[in-house]
């Protein structure tokens, strides 16, 4: 019996030696397999793949499937089919309509859930088992960050999707990934004169923040831009993401002494805060002898929706409205809205731009490999997409371009006619240096 | 063939057959890519795990994910100050997330049955919450723990690894840990956590966590004190957590605070439940299910059901599609929610009892034996079978 157990005990070492080196040996070929090809997931038939990575539950379902019906949107219009949209107007256009490169564009899509594990899976499969060249969407800064690291890792592009944060180009910019959407330091310097010219030089401010990265990155951006002004910031109280009543935090905001209240809050708790500050009776009351004001730096059309009524005369920025009257603008509302019978979003606006940003980039590069490809994006200067003359510096892989002030509509037309542009802040007057404190970082090298 | 199957000689040589030639035979389900290898051979980890401590004491966590996360962190931490070099991650990990198990297992043992199980669920979204907002310059927030360039990396630099202009990526001695190697990596562990884990299922220590789950207070009559025996199974399988959560960051150097929602400890629970608590191989399965559908279902959309219907006439798939659709893609959690109410109800000791009944079926003389292990063991040869054939 002992004799047995030795023999058992010794050949079961053996086994795990054998199968540690029977994974040595399994891995040695992947690194060949990988040479085969000049790059990960080089397209060898006739087709391209695309992989939209967007939240489907969770918080930010909405916007993810407004995101997921942009991208259709795109690759019908980038396989020649439909009317086009915006493929008319983008200038320069190197796109043909027959694919990207000849190639048809297929696509696969995931679940992001929100949370960065599962986006970061998501992703590996679409890129490890669906052969996607480029990921793009999603709809959260941390859930942004995390996919973009991972495909530098990879070696494939990443066109971010919703994602406001600094960081998402700021400190943790790759250079496998490119922003279109704005950020909190743009949102802060075009709405800081509004502010000003609005509600005065001698104000003071209590936020309330969604405590996370992006809370943090705009209540940062705001505090930096009105304390400039001249405002005073009473308190920052920050809240948990998904808090649901925000009573307890609004109660103390009406005795601070505070004349305007910042929510740094998005998606549904946004929707909860603003609602809930509105029935407290917040914006009746008279404070320091002035109106008590609240602002919401980040709107969306979708979240005004959700608030209803209060919303009316609440001042905020936004990355794209369907209500501009550009070329760009219309021929994308007019096409999304034929294909689904309402108005896109600003989420579904920034991921269609970017799909066909790198659909053209590849064309312009004439390859698919992610080198070119950056090459091709770095710097990259375009019009007609929505947001004017715009372009994606180089140095942060950031685009840079007019911001949009709103204010909630007080007399909508339609039920989707819920914000009033109230002034296009100029690229210039929101532009900042790429190695600015708290925001410069390391974009690394191409990995191809 | 029994007598075969009761050494472990034998099971673990047909385990880990089954485990590395898993790439081969997942292969025609679409699941043999690398990321949702590395998952099963992960979460089989945590699994077998838990399921020490709640299929043979009977004592049901709700806050594994703890552990789990705090063994990320601290291997993440490891890259980040040590060393890109896997080794010392994983040992830090274990110890570290069973140093925490001790404490929060002292405290917890005290009550048993749902107190219990309320009060880990209380530890596990207090460490949540910790690590999602207080603890931000340890954990880093929302955003989750991630790797710089900037980073000291104190031992490679000792060794004058070269710094780069990119992020390094974490290494066994020089084998990258991600795609295949990382798999084979993990699996290795998984491996071992099963031998482990049989060994404690067959012993002597085993039979007291089992007589602790079918009568703990006759137990303390005949003068057994328990205590110490639950918080060592809680200690172990807490260090199985965390064994698990440092392969995740190995395999993905990146550590999040969702790792540790209550969810996150739910979903061990089904896992273990769907599988056959209390069975050796059960909890695996269980894994097996749900990462798939996590992975795959939730990744079919309206094009791919088109495909899967094209041999029937072209209505009766359209009828198919409108049916099925609801069922994949965001609709991924009704499947799995339909398939866990069938299996608890119908199968309360989850598939491994199915798998039991269908051999029952073929194997009439020894019909009855019912020794637990007995029933996994003859299972999992059946599945090896299946496997090869």
């Amino acid at each position: 019996m002992s004799d047995k157990e030795k023999f058992g005990t010794l050949s079961r070492r053996g086994f795990l030696k054998a199968s540690v080196a029977a994974a040595a040996a399994g891995a040695a070929p992947m690194i060949f397999v990988r040479n085969a090809n000049a790059f990960v997931n080089e397209p060898k038939g006739g087709t391209v793949t695309l992989g939209f990575n967007v939240p489907q539950t969770g918080a930010y379902a909405d916007e993810g499937a407004d995101e997921l019906r942009a991208y259709k949107l795109a690759v019908k219009h980038l396989n020649g089919e439909g009317d086009g949209g915006m493929l008319n107007t983008m200038n320069p256009k190197s796109l043909k309509g027959n694919g990207i490169l000849g190639k048809k564009v297929a696509y696969v899509t995931g679940d992001t859930q929100t949370k960065s594990d599962a986006a970061r899976s998501s992703a590996k499969r679409m890129v490890e088992k669906d052969g996607a060249l480029m990921i793009t969407g999603g709809s959260s800064s941390g859930v942004a960050v995390a996919v973009q690291a991972y495909c530098q890792e990879a070696g494939v592009i990443f066109m971010a999707g919703l994602t406001h944060s600094n960081d998402t180009t700021g400190k943790d910019r790759r250079k496998h990934g490119f922003r279109h959407f704005f950020n909190t330091e743009m949102s802060g310097a075009a709405l800081a004169p509004i502010l000003e010219k609005e509600m005065g030089k001698d104000r003071t401010a209590y936020h309330l923040t969604a405590d996370y990265n992006w809370g943090w990155s705009q209540e940062g951006s705001i505090k930096k831009y009105t304390e400039a002004l001249g405002w005073q910031t009473k308190a920052a109280v920050r809240t948990p993401l998904g808090a649901g009543d925000f009573s307890q935090y609004i109660t103390p905001v009406l005795n601070s002494g505070a004349d305007v209240l910042v929510l740094n809050h998005y998606g549904k708790d946004m929707v909860n805060s603003l609602t809930q500050a509105v029935q407290f009776g917040l914006r009746d009351k008279q404070v320091n002898g002035k109106d008590f004001q609240i602002v919401v730096p980040l709107f969306s059309r979708l979240m005004a929706q959700g608030a209803g009524e209060n919303i009316k005369g609440i001042y905020g920025s936004t990355n794209w409205n369907w209500s501009l009257q550009d070329e760009g603008s219309q021929a994308f509302v007019k096409s999304f809205g034929a294909e689904y019978g309402f108005p896109p979003s600003q989420a579904a606006h920034t991921c269609y731009v970017q799909a066909l940003q790198y659909a053209d980039a590849c064309e312009r590069a004439g390859t698919f490999n992610p080198c070119g490809v950056i090459e091709a994006l770095e710097g990259h200067k375009f019009d007609g997409m929505g947001n004017g003359p715009t372009e994606y510096r180089a140095e942060d892989h950031q685009a840079f371009k007019d911001v949009l002030v709103v204010k909630g509509n007080e007399a909508p037309s339609s039920q989707f006619d819920l914000l009033k542009i109230v002034e296009v802040t100029p690229r210039s007057k929101v532009e900042y240096a790429a190695d600015m404190e708290g925001y410069a970082g390391n974009l690394g090298s191409c990995n191809a | 063939m029994k007598d075969l199957l009761k050494s472990n000689m034998a099971v673990m040589v047909i385990f880990t057959v089954v485990v590395l030639t898993a790439p081969i035979w997942l292969e025609p389900i679409g699941a043999s890519y690398p990321d949702l290898l590395q998952k099963f051979a992960i979460f089989g980890v945590f699994a077998i795990g838990f399921n020490i401590l709640f299929g043979l004491t009977g004592y049901l966590s709700f806050g594994h994910a703890a552990f789990l996360g705090v063994g990320s962190y601290t291997a993440v931490w490891s890259f980040k100050l040590l060393s890109m070099n896997v080794l010392p991650a994983i040992i830090f990990a274990v110890i570290v997330s069973g140093l925490f198990s001790l404490v929060i297992g002292f405290i917890s043992l005290r009550r048993s049955g749902i107190y219990f199980s309320i009060l880990t669920l209380a530890f596990a979204q207090m460490s949540y919450s910790l690590a999602y907002s207080v603890l931000t310059p340890i954990t880093n927030g929302e955003t989750g723990l991630q790797l710089t360039l900037n980073d000291p990396r104190v031992v490679d630099g000792m060794f004058g690894i070269p710094v780069t202009n990119s992020l390094p990526s974490t290494n066994f001695f020089g084998i990258s840990m991600s795609g295949y190697s990382g798999f084979y990596f993990c699996a290795v562990f998984l491996i071992i956590a099963f031998y482990i884990s049989l060994k404690i299922f067959r012993s002597p220590y085993g039979m007291k966590l089992l007589a602790i789950k079918s009568n703990q207070t006759r137990m303390k009559y005949t003068g057994f004190n328990t205590r110490p025996y639950l918080l060592s199974a809680f200690v172990i399988s807490g260090m199985f957590a965390g064994l698990a959560g440092s392969l995740m960051a190995v395999t993905d150097p990146l550590a999040g605070a969702e790792r540790m929602q209550w969810t996150a400890s739910g979903e061990v629970v089904l896992m273990t439940i769907l599988g056959g608590m209390g069975t050796l191989i059960g909890p695996l399965l269980g894994v097996g299910i749900i990462k798939y559908f996590e992975n795959i279902f939730s990744a079919l959309n309206e094009a791919a059901l088109h495909e899967a219907f094209s041999f029937l006439p072209e209505f009766l798939g359209n009828i198919m599609v409108v049916i099925a659709n609801p069922f994949v893609g965001e609709g991924w959690h009704l499947t799995l929610g339909a398939l866990f109410m069938i299996v608890v109800i119908f199968l309360p000791g989850g598939v491994m009892e199915g798998i039991g009944r269908i051999a029952k079926l073929f194997r009439k003389d020894k019909a009855g034996s019912d020794v637990l292990t007995e029933d996994v063991v003859a299972s999992s040869s059946e599945k090896t079978d299946g496997g090869k054939s």
